[in-house]
């Protein structure tokens, strides 16, 4: 029997893993997908909010600012790139200079350093591409940002090295209580565990409901983005929020970890949890309301659109708690979730401790990853990982400069990627301006050839997403 | 070592380049190319219909890309596969990779950039919906069928009749696939006559003008397009919709020329091309560094991106050092998008050819070229912006001035 079962390894998941595995404890984790970080951690903002945003008292507001606050460390420890790059939120009028106000105020009272309203002259000088129309800018130096799934798989792999076990592609179907625990059923067989932590994301709900009647209800909720080129991110350095208001933290612009500009997301309830679908109209709509706080965005230099889906619920807070005896929630996870995910994952082990559980500490926790990234990397450690591996001097992904050695390296990680879009999240293959046009039949091709697959088999990313129809000469 | 010329990219542009320039003289020339083997697009392009310029025959790609690299053959040039450059600055230092050499920092006397271009993609035009497997763009596409021999769908739209495009609908009717319509934002194709004659009537395919696709349906694969008719202002028209069944889409929506080395070395770039500026001679704003081919501006044909190569090659082999030539601005006027070269030094040239492309449609119309002085008119009948134009400028019609304007006016 397992001590503990975690259901779903999108970035709540994982953090939890990470967490759980510094004791000495059995845990497994499952997804219903191939891949860890496969649903709202893949497509959001990726920014570590400083905390001023949530309601003071709320969960959110205390596992916001403790959770950026780890996830810095947690970035040095796990070779992440992590970068505070600072935010504004912006004001265009008397009301909205009323909000940031009362964001001052709530980020006073949550403990974020440093805030300050700054007149809209000040923060044109700090961002020249800000709008004329900004009046006043809250400028908040502690906000950061980085790349989600990065992050999720660093945590990830350190908790499968520490000993959890991941398990993918496994669909959770149904909930027993038994003695000493819980009969979970998947669609690939019987799990017994003494303890269950929830973090199905999307489907937490339906997760809860297995077990008793849920009292929350996730709404799927929609966010368009158009990714552009490096040649447009240095357009600001600081991400540029406009004031929030009853739909979210609204319309920002940013520069992302890597370098491209993200601009985005819209708020609308989606039809499914499934419908990751953008739309023209909330496009264009997306692009009106980001060129009103920063200056000369070009459309043409976007090289992607996509959507997220987050799990909103009717309860204005995350819900972590334990709903049934060792059975633990951690769910309606939206923003600032990727900031608080760290803190989540302690609040967790609080939770198991105050319900009895006596943890212990591993001897030989690894607390410590380094990756090779060669884009990153001067001339001369360049030459020298080449010399050590001749793979790393071929190039796969020309447009991001992502050598061969680092997917062949990232096939021989404790979770590899089986699919071209695990590839991208691993190596960033895939992330450049041409989105995988060039390297992508390679990238299948080294797939094929580790895994003993047919290229036929070679998914782009979920079940049913194949790319090649068929081979030459070869009849199925 | 110091090369006397480096060759970035060895597809047709870069091996005519190196040829070039060891013919007129460089002792040492380098070609860097980042695949496995040199000819670039061409080894993809397995129809025929090229050579008939250059090599005065009717060969396929990769027939044309094996004449082109025989004419390397015993010359002494060097050629490095499987060699990606990382970047390349205005002292010509170019920063080099592979996994027999490791890494690499080679200079040169002159480099010449022909690193071609790439295919605009489905984020370049925004297309909205699903981001499902089975939207590639059709270069993609051809990449695996012609030279992996991977077939990419069943029943397969296409969007965009570019050349690429029209000659992969072919492609896929030959392959045992289906290819239900070709649509065009355009009320007219961007590809050449001959090809929508010969890949899209000769097999029945419909080609939809003045159409878009919307949206892509399919949470994993393609389950279908939404297609839309378009209006004057190349807006989809509420209530045209309608969706196409296929399991996949290919994308030819346009080139873009791949200048991210261009601009490290901050050479120039035109808005307009996608490309450096460049002098008669395809040298560009940076002395010493000259460019040729589709990393100049899209060419309709191989042969035409050779010929440019063979001026640059030239030139880059006699680089010494530049002096400061009277030179004049080539404008682009009413109905002309852009003009190459942007700028000539009259005292390199005799006579110079001036290519350009128009904006629109014309069944009868004039191109003046005025160098404020006097303007020469140039009957034409038919025109289209898929079909490259050339004029040919003397010295002396440049000596008087410092700019000259080619323009189109219809009659």
């Amino acid at each position: 029997m397992l001590d503990v079962l975690i259901i779903g390894c999108g970035i709540v998941g994982v953090a939890a893993a990470y967490e759980l595995s510094r004791y000495n404890l059995k845990v497994t984790a499952v997804d219903r997908l191939n891949d860890i970080a496969g649903e709202t951690t893949r497509a959001n903002s990726g920014l570590i909010h400083a905390g001023f945003d949530p309601e003071p008292g709320t969960l959110m507001a205390r596992l916001n600012v403790r959770g950026s606050e780890l996830t810095r460390g947690l970035c040095e420890k796990l070779d992440i790139h992590y970068k505070q790059n600072g935010a504004f939120v912006v004001s265009f009028d008397q009301n909205d200079k009323a909000i940031l106000e009362k964001l001052y105020r709530n980020g006073v009272e949550n403990k974020v350093q440093g805030l300050e309203i700054i007149s809209g002259d000040k923060a044109r000088e700090m961002e020249p591409r800000l709008s004329q129309d900004v009046t006043y800018a809250l400028n908040v130096p502690t906000a950061a940002i980085i790349s989600p799934w990065d992050f999720a798989v660093a945590l990830a792999e350190t908790a499968a090295r520490n000993g959890v076990n991941f398990s993918l592609g496994k669909d959770v179907t149904q909930i027993k209580a038994i003695d000493g625990g819980y009969s979970v059923t998947t669609s690939d067989g019987e799990i017994q565990t003494k303890a269950i932590v929830n973090a199905a994301g999307l489907y937490a709900d339906e997760v809860h409901g297995y077990l008793q009647k849920p009292d929350f209800k996730i709404t799927p909720s929609r966010g368009q983005y158009y990714l552009l080129d490096k040649t447009a991110g240095k357009a600001v350095s600081r991400t540029i929020f406009q004031c929030p208001n009853k739909f979210g933290k609204g319309i920002m612009v940013t520069p992302t970890v890597h370098g491209n500009l993200l601009i985005g997301p819209s708020s609308k309830n989606a039809n499914n949890p499934d419908d990751a679908a953008t739309d023209f109209q909330t496009l264009e709509h997306v692009w009106r309301v980001a060129e009103k706080s920063v200056t000369g965005l070009n459309k043409r230099e976007n090289i992607r659109n996509f959507a997220g889906i987050r799990a909103i619920t009717d309860i204005d807070d995350f819900i972590i708690r334990e709903a049934k005896k060792d059975f633990y929630d951690l769910a309606g996870i939206k923003s600032p979730g990727l900031s608080a995910a760290p803190a989540i994952a302690e609040e967790l082990i609080r939770m198991m401790e105050a319900s009895g559980h006596k943890l212990s500490l591993k001897e030989n926790f690894i607390d410590k990853r380094r990756v090779i990234r060669f884009r990153y990397c001067d001339a001369e450690k360049r030459a020298e990982i080449i010399r050590k591996n001749p793979t790393y001097g071929r190039i796969v992904c020309r447009c991001e400069s992502i050598t061969e050695g680092e997917i062949l390296e990232a096939f021989n990680s404790p979770i590899p990627p089986t699919t071209v879009d695990g590839v991208k999240r691993r190596c960033h293959a895939g992330m450049g301006r041409c989105q995988g046009g060039f390297c992508s039949p390679r990238i299948i091709e080294l797939i094929a050839n580790h895994f003993n697959k047919t290229p036929q088999e070679v998914l782009k990313d979920r079940e049913g997403s194949y790319i090649i129809t068929g081979i030459k000469g070869v009849t199925k | 070592m110091t090369y006397d010329v480096i060759v970035i990219g060895g597809g047709p542009a870069g091996l005519f380049s190196a040829a070039a320039a060891k013919g007129a003289g460089a002792k040492s020339v380098l070609v860097l190319e980042r695949d496995k083997v040199t000819g670039g697009i061409l080894n993809q392009c397995i129809h025929s219909g090229f050579g008939l310029h250059m090599f005065k025959e009717e060969l396929t790609g990769p027939e044309y890309a094996e004449r082109a690299l025989e004419m390397l053959t015993n010359t002494g040039i060097e050629i490095k596969t499987d060699t990606m450059v990382l970047s390349i600055n205005s002292d010509k230092v170019v920063t080099a990779m592979n996994p027999r050499d490791g890494y690499m920092e080679l200079k040169a006397n002159a480099i010449v950039l022909c690193m071609g271009c790439r295919e605009r993609t489905a984020g370049a035009i925004g297309l909205a919906g699903d981001r499902p497997a089975g939207v590639f763009t059709a270069g993609a596409a051809q990449r695996l069928i012609n030279v992996d021999g991977y077939m990419v769908g069943r029943k397969i739209c296409i969007l965009g009749s570019g050349d690429i495009g029209l000659i992969m609908a072919r492609r896929i009717a030959l392959e045992g696939g289906t290819v239900p319509a070709v649509f065009e934002l355009m009320p007219y194709s961007g590809g050449l006559k001959r090809n929508i004659a010969q890949c899209l009537d000769d097999y029945g395919i419909p080609l939809h003008l003045s159409h878009t696709v919307t949206a892509v349906k399919g949470r994993d694969r393609v389950e279908g397009v939404w297609v839309s008719q378009v209006g004057a202002d190349l807006k989809p028209i509420a209530g045209t919709e309608k969706l196409w069944e296929c399991d996949a889409l290919l994308l030819s929506v346009g080139l873009i020329p791949e200048n991210e080395l261009s601009r490290e070395a901050n050479a120039e770039i035109d808005q307009r091309t996608g490309g450096p500026i460049v002098y008669e001679n395809r040298e560009t704003s940076i002395p010493g560094i000259f460019a040729a081919g589709n990393v100049v501006h899209v060419h309709d044909l191989v042969d035409f991106a050779s010929a440019e190569a063979l001026i640059a090659g030239r030139a880059a082999a006699m680089f010494n050092k530049s002096e400061a030539l009277k030179t004049v601005d080539v404008t682009a006027g009413d109905g002309v998008s852009y003009t190459v070269p942007q700028k000539i030094r009259p005292s390199n040239i005799e006579k110079c050819d001036v290519f350009f492309r128009i904006r629109s449609k014309y069944e009868s119309a004039v191109i003046e070229i005025d160098n404020d002085e006097k303007i020469i008119e140039l009957k034409r009948g038919h025109m289209t912006p898929g079909e490259m134009e050339r004029v040919s400028i003397t010295k002396a019609f440049l000596e008087n001035t410092k700019s000259i304007t080619i323009r189109v006016v219809e009659k």
